[in-house]
């Protein structure tokens, strides 16, 4: 199991990363953070490969990628 | 000074109070580098200049020059990069960037100096610094951000703003006849006596992004081990100024921006002389 954490007053809704996530779970929050942006989410983590692709585009470093040992089990 | 940059964003303790520890069995594979710091950036929404100042902090991370570095700021959005990078930092008068590294690099030849530059700023009204301080061969890297605008004043035409872009300048689009062809700096440059290293590459795919980190660390490298000059020019996107989304504009980085400069490394002294790497 991978997972994405947002730091979502960090982000200003670019959207770079929903474009090109391989799996497109990455989606629009309704939300607005202090910076007056529209934050990203993820609604369905148990999708995410780890492949750390949104990290790597995000300019705002407002995405960390967290992934497990293999065979290290939940 | 500049106004406190903390006055018009929320301040580091915000983005600070998430908890990053990892879960039993998990690791964290990607974290902010510890040279940037973690003050939020006055930068619109998809501009590359985040992903510039993280690859440059990654670089500083990992080759370990941090406590020995020194940027030279120069004019445009990136001026508050001393805000951004946890090290020494000298801001240039615009364009002179390459003339106060020469100071620095000079009176300090210890110290790692490299100048960070958009496209106004380097291929305009510094284009007799970074011109002689190439020829030179100073002990210096530049980084050169293009994104064909000037950004922070309002989106006026560059000397690299492509053939047909509309600017405020040039309501009805550059014209070849009135105003010339797109400059292409790093082809320019590369055919310097002084430099070592001159690439050019794009920041708007995951893959380019690897590749540009690679070029950057080449264009460092050459002045830690006192070869000669580095260059690396950065396609960017400026979203605001180019009236599209941040999608819209990395993709007309791939369809406008590298048909006409091509991404490739144009000197490299590593694979002149007869070895290579």
């Amino acid at each position: 199991m991978s997972r994405v954490l947002f730091l979502e007053e960090r982000c200003k809704g670019c959207m770079l990363c929903a474009e090109l996530c391989p799996v497109k779970i990455i989606s629009q929050s309704p939300r607005i953070n202090r910076q007056g942006y529209k934050a990203v989410e993820v609604l369905e983590m148990d999708k995410c490969t780890g492949c750390a692709s949104c990290a790597l585009i995000c300019p705002d470093c407002a995405i960390r990628v967290f992934r497990s040992k293999k065979g290290g089990g939940e | 000074m500049a106004p406190d940059i903390d006055s018009i964003a929320p301040t580091e303790a915000v983005a600070d109070s998430i908890d990053l520890t990892p879960m039993p069995g998990e690791t964290l594979v990607f974290d902010k580098p510890e040279s940037l710091r973690s003050t939020l950036t006055h930068y619109c929404p998809g501009c590359h200049h985040g992903t510039a100042h993280r690859l440059v902090a990654e670089l500083l991370d990992e080759m370990q020059l941090r406590e020995k570095a020194i940027v030279i700021g120069s004019i445009g959005c990136s001026v508050f990069i001393y805000n951004y990078l946890d090290i020494d930092a000298v801001e240039a008068p615009h364009g002179r960037g390459p003339a106060a590294a020469t100071g620095v690099k000079r009176a300090r030849p210890d110290k790692f100096v490299f100048t960070y530059q958009g496209d106004g700023d380097l291929a305009s009204i510094g284009m007799a610094e970074i011109m002689h301080a190439a020829n030179r061969g100073e002990r210096l890297s530049v980084v050169f951000v293009n994104n064909t605008v000037y950004g922070m004043t309002g989106g006026q035409m560059a000397p690299t703003t492509l053939i047909g872009q509309k600017t405020t300048t040039c309501p009805g689009g550059r014209c070849l006849e009135r105003e010339g062809a797109p400059i292409r700096m790093a082809e320019i440059i590369a055919s310097l006596g002084g430099v070592a290293y001159s690439a050019r590459v794009s920041l708007d795919s995951v893959k380019n992004i690897r590749a540009a980190k690679k070029a950057l660390r080449r264009a460092f490298e050459v002045q830690t081990e006192g070869v000669g000059f580095g260059f690396v020019e950065l396609l960017s996107g400026c979203p605001t100024n180019w009236r599209m989304t941040p999608v819209q504009a990395n993709n007309r980085i791939r369809t406008e921006m590298i048909p006409y400069f091509p991404l490739g490394v144009f000197k490299d002294v590593a694979t002149l002389n007869t070895e290579g790497e």
